[in-house]
């Protein structure tokens, strides 16, 4: 998703919101089962985000989705070091559905993960949760004591006074009956005194990730492992055209199969139900469909890049303008030109979409899926089934993978899920699965773009730089921005190119397509870092610069762009013979990441990227490892997009079906990684994403710098 | 006709061709081994079958009669086990989806190949793709299994 800063509520946004009060604490909790012996474990909140069991347990509620990105550890480890715990004690379970207690600032106050906001907006409501409720236990001792408050103190899960001793388990009862105190007389550890924050994990692993145990040992369970008595299995047949629509249908066949049970008509297309997944599957390839594509797409994607290449040809949405803008690309010196075309892409994630939807008509219904926006989902189906808010229950599963494909404001799967529902009329709890064919060719892509680049070359610098995009907005439509407002987030990253360079236009076209999309680990710097940063290389090259000197020259007044890229080019050191090197720099989700590449290229024209150096500067660092983890996860994923990643449309469907098609890395392509964090006191911000961005252009500066070539076409593939 | 998963005699009465995976995850509730293409290509759904990697999600139930199938919930030899205690000491998982497949294809390669070369880690994980690109964290995670085994 876009910059936080580009983020406002819209008053439609506003409006469209609805709170659900606190009727759905006992939703979504997974609790942890009782020992026997131990008597029933009672659980008491101490505010809304924290709960301490009788067990001492001391439980997060997170309003974000675990989805591989660590914020089950890293929005823990806020909460644990002010309520100063044991880290023994911590757990983590998602939030119900609820905008009001659980709403993301960043998102307006609807409740959603994505755009890298997770630990920068929960920095000082989790501080403030855990030291509320540090306090809570602080005077619940004191009145069981009979003591002063003052004397009680709080260290490694244990609350002492005195000879007095108890652990927060056994005050958690009182505690939980008291007032919270009033948020402004809360006081914080001072950054010195950090238990937790921004510690390594030690050899007996104290720090590290929550969720690692039930993922080791497979008892973590995810929507796809949810599986309730009587449950059917649905999957959907669905236009292979953008746009074509259902003319009629033949489900002689499909019923003949054992197994299927029902097969209903839903907005997109055709479900087939049945006792299980591999009944449904064979009942959907016996179906027989019409499909209407009298107003489907027709185009292929060489056709739609001409397309938007034809209006690269005039200026576009005004963006950013610097001197002279795109009149200082003409004048002395040498102009440059190159049309940088990027694909669409898809997320991918490893758990192909699917949820667990139980309608009870008239009454309730309980939606069980892994989801980025729990309430508007919430709201999809409420809408759909017509019934009361409270009516109905989001329980959040941790998920596998997403990218930003589990955050779709026009709640895809949800919808899908309740009218499936409403046709079954609550026949029994229903799993609707997309099977990975579904998720490579249904959509929602990163759209596919053009930027033209330009710059103008003299007396050995760039006095002028041109960035005009056409693109698909991914925002228009959506409650994130106003409408009549032009989407500029589609070129965030281009907009705010920080060079000093004299003269600079950046504008774009926002083009109609009826490809859906969607943002895709880090939006629109996927492809605006790329053009920016390669092309810099171009056109320093071409005046004669070296490309790291010139950046450190241009970026003299950004210190954290280049605090990190000095940091990255030092611990990089000597390039090893037989190597090229590469390096971009790039500001993202209010953190700066840099990233220098080490390539190999083969006698026969082939490459290898041996390591990557990477700095990040993300503010004050949470957790080390979660970083350190998500620059890797960011590298691997944009190396797997700009190597070989596309998905292609001819005729108005896509070409690529499944994993032996669309290709993602593996292994072998791996390069080895090293990352170096800046140790900073600024507030914490996000690294889901901005590992992403750096490592495109990277790559490209090094076989530039090996071939002389500029890469402007991606994927790059396998040769230089 | 029998199967015997992770040592437990089942009696399967399926379909003849539907995959292992399916009767696992929806008739034993054993959720453990994860769908992740349907056609053998990303190793999420990997059991073990007689000790080989084997792919679930393409491999059907009715023809697995009088092997031995294992899968992450019965992973208990010293292999095994030292895979995951590595991949735990490591904190290798993110999404963690393709997770368990990436261990049973390390536990394969670690009994066939106690000491792997770094290239033999690689041809013996390449065939598992993990989107979190969780690649670095796996390398190193084997090599330490290999170590915990001595």
């Amino acid at each position: 998703m876009a910059d936080t800063a580009t983020f406002s509520p819209s008053r439609r946004f506003v409006l469209g919101a609805v709170s659900f009060g606190a009727a759905g604490f006992a939703v979504g909790c997974d609790f942890r089962p009782a020992d026997a012996a131990a008597g029933p474990v009672t659980q008491n909140m101490l505010g809304p985000y924290v709960r301490v069991g009788s067990d001492n347990t001391v439980t997060v509620f997170l309003r974000h989705l675990e989805m591989g990105q660590g914020v089950s550890t890293g929005l823990t480890t806020i909460v644990a070091e002010e309520i100063d715990a044991d880290w023994s004690q911590m757990r983590f379970e998602h939030s119900p559905a609820n905008d009001a207690l659980y709403g993301n600032p960043a998102f307006g106050g609807m409740m959603g993960t994505g755009g890298s906001t997770a630990i920068f907006s929960s920095w000082e409501q989790l501080r403030a949760a855990g030291a509320s409720a540090r306090e809570m236990l602080r005077q619940a001792a004191a009145k069981k004591w009979g003591v002063d408050a003052a004397t009680v103190m709080v260290a490694k899960g244990q609350v002492t006074s005195g000879n007095h001793k108890a652990s927060f388990g056994e005050l958690a009862t009182e505690a939980s009956a008291l007032t919270p105190p009033d948020p402004k007389s809360l006081k914080y550890k001072e950054a010195s005194a950090y238990e937790f924050i921004g510690k390594e994990r030690d050899p007996a692993k104290s720090l590290g990730r929550l969720d690692t145990p039930g993922k080791v040992h497979a008892t973590a369970q995810y929507a796809l492992d949810y599986h309730p008595e009587g449950m059917l299995t649905a999957v959907i047949a669905r236009s292979p055209k953008f746009g074509g629509k259902v003319a009629s249908f033949d489900d002689t066949a499909a019923k003949a199969v054992a197994g299927v049970t029902d097969v209903v008509q839903v907005p997109n297309g055709v479900a087939v139900v049945a006792t299980n997944f591999w009944a449904a599957r064979k009942g959907r390839e016996a179906l027989k469909v019409t499909w209407d594509d009298s107003a489907a797409e027709k185009r292929s994607s060489a056709a739609m890049f001409e397309d938007y290449r034809k209006l690269l040809a005039k200026p576009g949405l005004e963006a950013r303008k610097e001197g002279k803008g795109a009149a200082g690309l003409q004048g002395a010196g040498q102009v440059i030109t190159a049309d940088f075309e990027f694909p669409f892409l898809v997320h991918a994630p490893m758990e192909p979409l699917n949820c667990v939807i139980d309608y009870k008509p008239g009454e309730s219904c309980s939606y069980h899926s892994g989801s980025q926006m729990p309430t508007n989902d919430q709201r999809a189906i409420f809408t759909v089934l017509g019934l009361k808010p409270e009516q109905v229950s989001v329980v959040t599963h941790v998920a596998g993978g997403s990218f930003g494909r589990r955050a779709t404001p026009d709640a895809d799967l949800a919808s899908e899920a309740a009218h499936l529902a409403k046709a079954l009329n609550g026949k029994a709890p229903v799993k609707l699965m997309w099977t990975r064919e579904d998720d490579i060719r249904t959509g929602k892509y990163r759209p596919m773009n053009v930027h033209r680049m330009t710059a103008r070359v003299n007396n050995g610098a760039i006095e002028a730089w041109g960035d005009r995009t056409a693109i698909q907005s991914i925002m228009e439509g959506t409650p994130f921005l106003p409408p009549g407002t032009p989407d500029l987030s589609s070129i965030e990253g281009s907009n705010d190119i920080a060079y000093a360079i004299p003269n600079i236009s950046v504008d774009v076209h926002l083009v109609k397509n009826p490809v859906p999309i969607l943002w895709w680990r880090s939006v629109g710097h996927t492809h605006t870092a790329y053009a920016k940063e390669h092309f810099f290389d171009v056109a320093a090259r071409k005046a004669g610069k070296d490309p790291i000197e010139l950046r450190r020259q241009l970026l003299a007044k950004e210190p954290r762009q280049l605090g990190v890229l000095n940091l990255a080019v030092e611990k990089a050191g000597t390039l090893p013979a037989g190597q090229t090197r590469g390096v971009a720099v790039h500001h993202s989700f209010s953190s700066y990441v840099a990233e220098v590449a080490d390539v190999t290229v083969n006698a026969d024209g082939t490459f290898k990227v041996e390591r990557v150096v990477c700095a990040v500067d993300c503010g004050t660092v949470i957790n080390p490892d979660v970083v350190r983890a998500q620059m890797e996860g960011g590298i691997g994923y944009g190396l797997s997009a700009i190597l070989g990643e596309a998905l292609t449309i001819k005729d108005g469907a896509p070409v690529q079906s499944n994993f032996y098609d669309y290709a993602p890395l593996r292994m072998a392509q791996m390069p080895k990684i090293e990352v170096y964090m800046i140790a900073s006191t600024e507030p914490p911000t996000g690294v889901g994403e901005p590992g992403v961005p750096p490592i495109g252009p990277a790559v490209a500066n090094a076989l530039l710098a090996s071939t002389g070539k500029t890469y402007n076409k991606l994927p790059l593939g396998l040769k230089a | 006709m029998k199967l015997t998963i992770n040592g437990k005699d089942q009696e399967y009465a399926g379909e003849e061709d539907r995959p292992l995976l399916w009767y696992l995850r929806e008739d034993l509730k054993m959720t453990g081994t994860k769908f992740g293409c349907g056609v053998a290509a990303c190793g999420a759904c990997t059991v073990l079958v007689d000790g080989q990697p084997t792919r679930a999600c393409i491999t059907p139930a009715a023809s697995l009669e009088g092997k031995k199938i294992t899968t992450i919930e019965g992973l208990n030899t010293p292999a095994g086990q030292a895979v995951q205690k590595a991949w735990s000491e490591l904190d290798v998982v993110q999404c963690g989806w393709c997770q368990s497949g990436q261990m049973m294809a390390a536990t394969a390669l670690l009994e066939q190949t106690p000491k792997p070369t770094e290239q033999q880690i690689t041809d013996g994980m390449t065939s598992n793709i993990c989107r979190c690109a969780t690649y670095h964290r796996i390398r190193g995670a084997v090599a330490r299994a290999s170590e915990i085994m001595g």
